[in-house]
């Protein structure tokens, strides 16, 4: 066979990997700070039990409701616990909890909604009537309704928030599940003898992944605000956990006279949640097909 | 603005031009001269990526600015610089003047939008007509396409045409404004090949009747032999040969265009293997200095790491190798 | 008895259901009532324009679209798992026919894979050997597709078809997404390969210089039915049917002036609700008393079939008979 039909190939491009990645991230300052806030996060969760100066429960009553200072950088509460610890480990639950809610919500709401979208008929139809229906209730109240039957309690809360968010990536996979069903590289497996689930696993599965990618950090800012919440009106973390909402929620009793002790736990949520939603809509921007080799 | 020495309206004199991409620029344009003159049809030929939409595209400065960067050489639209012209001045330029008609019919047509309504405004925009003459006008024009109920036609929405059918209104919306020139890029290959000839055809009467000049973008060289009066073949953004049609199928000069034209499998005996262009074309984030086809000529010797000029081999005809212009010279 | 051909399609009809708007939808007639075989080692070319079925035929004999009526037999059968492995089918667009996120000699192997009981490192064996015969290098199977140009892409899609052994590929408009000199090497590739392997082809295109060129016999179809078959070289230069006439009239040809088209030859009807009589009716240039009635595809001369009573003199009506003098009735001039 003629070789000479081929020459060298042309300069070997990288594939969608972290140098393209990158010269986008460059162009978009909002992401840059996203992503910067995400990764000071994640930092914080891990690395909580370092960075803290004092125990976040350590009660001090000698040094109650004292203002911010080089001791206590954002404050003490009404029983002297320092604020700036608090804010620290409540990450681990605030935004813990965030991330094991959406992992949980993508995860069961891509299998279901890739299936739904090969088996199609009957099954396709039953299953995206009940996400509407599941759609139709606000997010919220169906949360508070799940947390509430199920007992206040951060595990509780974390289960209601996870089934709330599932719907959504049910239709965002059904969706992507569709489209790429009638891709020809997928044809193609077909005339080959492929059975639906080798179709989902080898092509379906990894072409759907960065749609959700993307939905699932937008939906982490989101998420943030729904557990704290739930938390806010008792429905979630249960005291002395430190938790972002039920600090805010406990601290506007003294709002007017000791602003600091609402103030940190609700620039923490503030800032975290607008983080990730930048992070999410750069991501969104980058990965968007139809912005092609820029 | 009017049309500058002797009546040629769009002269692209050695132009360059690169986009930005991540993997650096690329140098899509590597020196392309092109003239158009009053009511001639040229055409533009070559492979993907030889930049002749890209060409005409800079001409009429429809070029995303932040990323594609002329780096060298002119252009002359009506006598003047396209670049430099001030956003009122183009529009005049581009709805009087210049009008394009592009590949897919269905992007350029707006979906919720009657035909009727779409032709009138186009119409109205650039004439003082009241609407009903503006009306009457459009189905005249509808008509000239040979549309034969073309009230019918400016009552329906886009999708409820055909591809040829929304093509042959585009073509009416771009004579319209009766411009001087009108850029025709790929208008035909979408479309089967009796619709393609019906429009090509359509195409070559409205221009002839109108004395309207086509720049015609095309990679297929039967199609551009039979519509145009001179052609331009165009290889990795650089003018590979000019002249008349004729000339240029009779005697292709530069081996690129004899490689196009017998590589086609309609002038091989049946069966036989066809003659193949090897390899790719370069890559024009780090274009090979000297001829750009050098890699896949078979004539290619020594003289060819020096870039060739586009020099003239006989009257009315250039073409940029090496060998031509010795030949020539020898004579 | 004799042996049965490679594949015979018989009297294949393929009709679906679009829903478009919200009440009901309505049938597609994509395919109406077509039979051709398919010798070994031979090439038959299916030329016609857009929605005139051609697709769909090809995907009807892969089994990737259910056919309404009629018969697809490979030597003799109909079961789908020959099918599978004895045909192949390589689509128009390589961009797309390759999934992005999988290495060369993953998407080679994949008939393989697919069957199962493989070693990953047998998989790129064969993948690196398959790659080797289109014409690419050992080294190209550990990249990916975009690091490709469409013609090695194409070569990678056929490398693929070829990884079960096939004895028939149905090609699917295999050069119409790539330029001009990569085609001729797409080309080149599938002649050698024919030569080497005895593979039979189904090629399904709109380019008649490309059909003549690779294709034994080809069959001309217009919305959804045969309308003139023959041994190619006889109908490519001689064709019959009026539709054959004003297509191969208006294939851009150097030798040739623009042709000039007829405005109603210009414009497909709709596949929604089937023309009564002869379906080329409304755009022929020759029609007259007869085409009201159904054509037959019978025998005009030799070789070729037609379904034209003017060139035929058969109505369904009237009782088959061979050749007729009134072909003359058509004014001459079509042709290359």
């Amino acid at each position: 066979m003629a070789v000479d039909g081929i020459a060298a190939p042309r300069r070997a491009a990288p594939r969608l990997g972290i140098g393209r990645l990158w010269y986008r991230v460059k162009g978009s300052p909002l992401t840059l700070i996203g992503a910067a806030i995400g990764l000071l996060v994640l930092i914080v969760i891990i690395a909580a039990p370092v960075l803290a100066p004092y125990p976040p429960d350590k009660i001090s009553l000698s040094a109650r409701l004292a203002a911010p200072s080089l001791q206590h950088f954002f404050g003490t509460d009404e029983v002297g616990r320092d604020l700036f610890s608090r804010v620290l480990f409540g990450a681990r639950a605030s935004c813990g909890i965030a991330f094991a809610i959406v992992i949980i919500s993508t995860v069961i709401g891509s299998i279901v909604g890739c299936l739904s979208g090969v088996i199609g008929g009957v099954v396709d139809t039953a299953i995206m009537r009940l996400m509407d229906v599941f759609l139709a209730l606000p997010a919220l109240i169906l949360a508070m309704a799940l947390a509430a039957a199920l007992g206040p309690s951060l595990f509780n809360a974390m289960l209601a928030v996870a089934v709330v968010r599932v719907p959504a990536y049910v239709r965002l996979a059904r969706g992507q599940t569709l489209s790429l069903r009638n891709r020809t590289y997928v044809k193609a497996s077909r005339s080959f003898g492929a059975s639906p689930g080798y179709l989902l696993r080898w092509h379906i599965l990894p072409n759907a992944l960065s749609p959700i990618i993307v939905q699932a950090t937008l939906d982490l800012g989101g998420t943030i605000l729904t557990a704290a919440a739930l938390s806010f009106i008792g429905l979630g973390a249960q005291p002395p956990t430190s938790e972002w909402g039920s600090m805010v929620s406990s601290g506007r009793n003294y709002f007017l006279d000791q602003w600091w002790y609402v103030t940190f736990p609700g620039l923490a949520i503030l800032v975290s949640a607008m983080g990730f939603n930048l992070l999410g809509d750069g991501l969104r921007d980058m990965l968007d097909p139809r912005l092609g080799g820029r | 603005m009017t049309a500058a020495d002797g009546d040629s309206l769009l002269e692209i004199s050695d132009l360059s031009l690169e986009f930005r991409t991540y993997r650096g620029p690329i140098k899509a344009l590597n020196g392309v001269s092109l003239n158009v003159r009053a009511g001639e049809i040229v055409g533009v030929v070559g492979e993907s990526g030889c930049g002749k939409s890209v060409t005409m595209m800079a001409a009429t400065r429809l070029l995303p600015e932040g990323s594609a960067r002329i780096t060298g050489g002119g252009i002359r639209l009506f006598g003047s610089d396209p670049m430099k012209l001030s956003e009122r001045d183009l529009q005049h330029v581009r709805g009087r003047l210049v009008s394009t008609i592009f590949q897919e019919p269905m992007n350029a047509l707006n979906p919720t939008r009657r035909i009727g309504e779409q032709v009138i405004e186009v119409i109205r925009r650039h004439q003082r007509l009241d609407k009903s003459a503006a009306a009457g006008k459009a189905a005249s024009l509808l008509r000239d396409m040979l549309i034969s109920e073309p009230e019918r036609i400016m009552q329906s929405y886009p999708f409820e045409l055909s591809g040829g059918m929304r093509q042959r209104v585009l073509i009416a919306m771009a004579f319209s404004c009766e411009p001087k020139l009108i850029i025709a890029d790929e208008p035909t290959t979408a479309l089967d090949v009796t619709v393609q000839a019906l429009i090509l055809s359509l195409i070559k009467q409205k221009a002839r009747s109108t004395g309207t000049a086509v720049v015609f973008i095309s990679h297929d060289m039967a199609v551009v032999s039979q519509l145009c009066d001179r052609l331009y073949v165009l290889y990795a953004g650089r003018v590979a040969e000019a002249g008349t049609t004729a000339s240029v199928l009779a005697a292709p000069a530069h081996p690129y265009t004899r490689a196009l034209i017998r590589c086609l499998p309609g002038l091989a005996p049946p069966k036989q293997l066809l003659e193949q262009i090897p390899g790719t074309l370069p890559d024009l984030l780090d274009p090979p200095a000297g001829c750009l086809f050098r890699a896949r000529c078979r004539e290619a010797n020594e003289r060819c790491v020096a870039v060739p000029p586009l020099a003239a081999i006989e009257p009315a005809r250039r073409a940029a190798c090496w060998r031509r212009i010795e030949e020539t010279q020898a004579a | 008895m004799t042996e049965p051909p490679l594949l015979s399609v018989e009297d294949v009809e393929v009709r679906y259901r679009v829903t478009s708007g919200w009440f009901g939808g309505a049938d597609v007639h994509a395919v109406n009532g077509v039979s051709f075989s398919v010798a070994e080692g031979e090439t038959i070319g299916i030329v016609g324009e857009s929605g005139c079925g051609k697709s769909t035929l090809g995907q009807a004999i892969l089994g990737l679209t259910s056919v309404s009526a009629g018969s697809i037999k490979l030597r003799g059968t109909e079961r789908d798992h020959s099918r599978r492995t004895h045909m192949q089918i390589i689509f128009q667009d390589p961009q797309s026919s390759l999934d992005p996120r999988l290495p060369v000699w993953r998407l080679i192997t994949e008939p393989l894979h697919i069957r199962g009981g493989y070693a990953r490192k047998e998989l790129i064996d064969r993948a690196t050997e398959l790659a080797v015969s289109v014409g690419l290098r050992p080294e190209h199977v550990d990249r990916y597709p975009h690091e490709f140009s469409g013609g090695q892409r194409q070569r990678i899609a056929i490398a693929r078809a070829l990884a079960v052994e096939p004895a028939l590929l149905v090609l699917d408009e295999p050069t119409s997404a790539l330029d001009v000199s990569v085609q001729a090497q797409i080309v080149n590739l599938l002649l050698g390969l024919q030569a080497e392997r005895k593979l039979s082809y189904v090629l399904i295109s709109h380019d008649v210089s490309l059909v003549r060129h690779v294709a034994d016999r080809v069959a001309v179809m217009y919305l959804g039915q045969i309308v003139e078959e023959g041994p190619a070289l006889d109908v490519l230069d001689a064709p019959k049917h009026p539709y054959t006439r004003t297509l191969l009239d208006a294939v851009p040809s150097f030798e040739r002036p623009l042709a000039s088209i007829a405005a109603r030859a210009g414009e497909l009807p709709s596949n929604r609700t089937l023309p009564t009589g002869c379906f080329y009716r409304e755009r022929c240039p020759w029609a007259t008393t007869g085409c009201e009635l159904p054509q037959l595809l019978v025998p005009a001369d030799g070789l070729r079939a037609v379904r034209c009573h003017l060139v035929t003199g058969v109505n369904e009506t009237a009782i088959p008979r061979l050749a007729s003098p009134s072909a003359s009735l058509l004014p001459n001039g079509a042709g290359t």
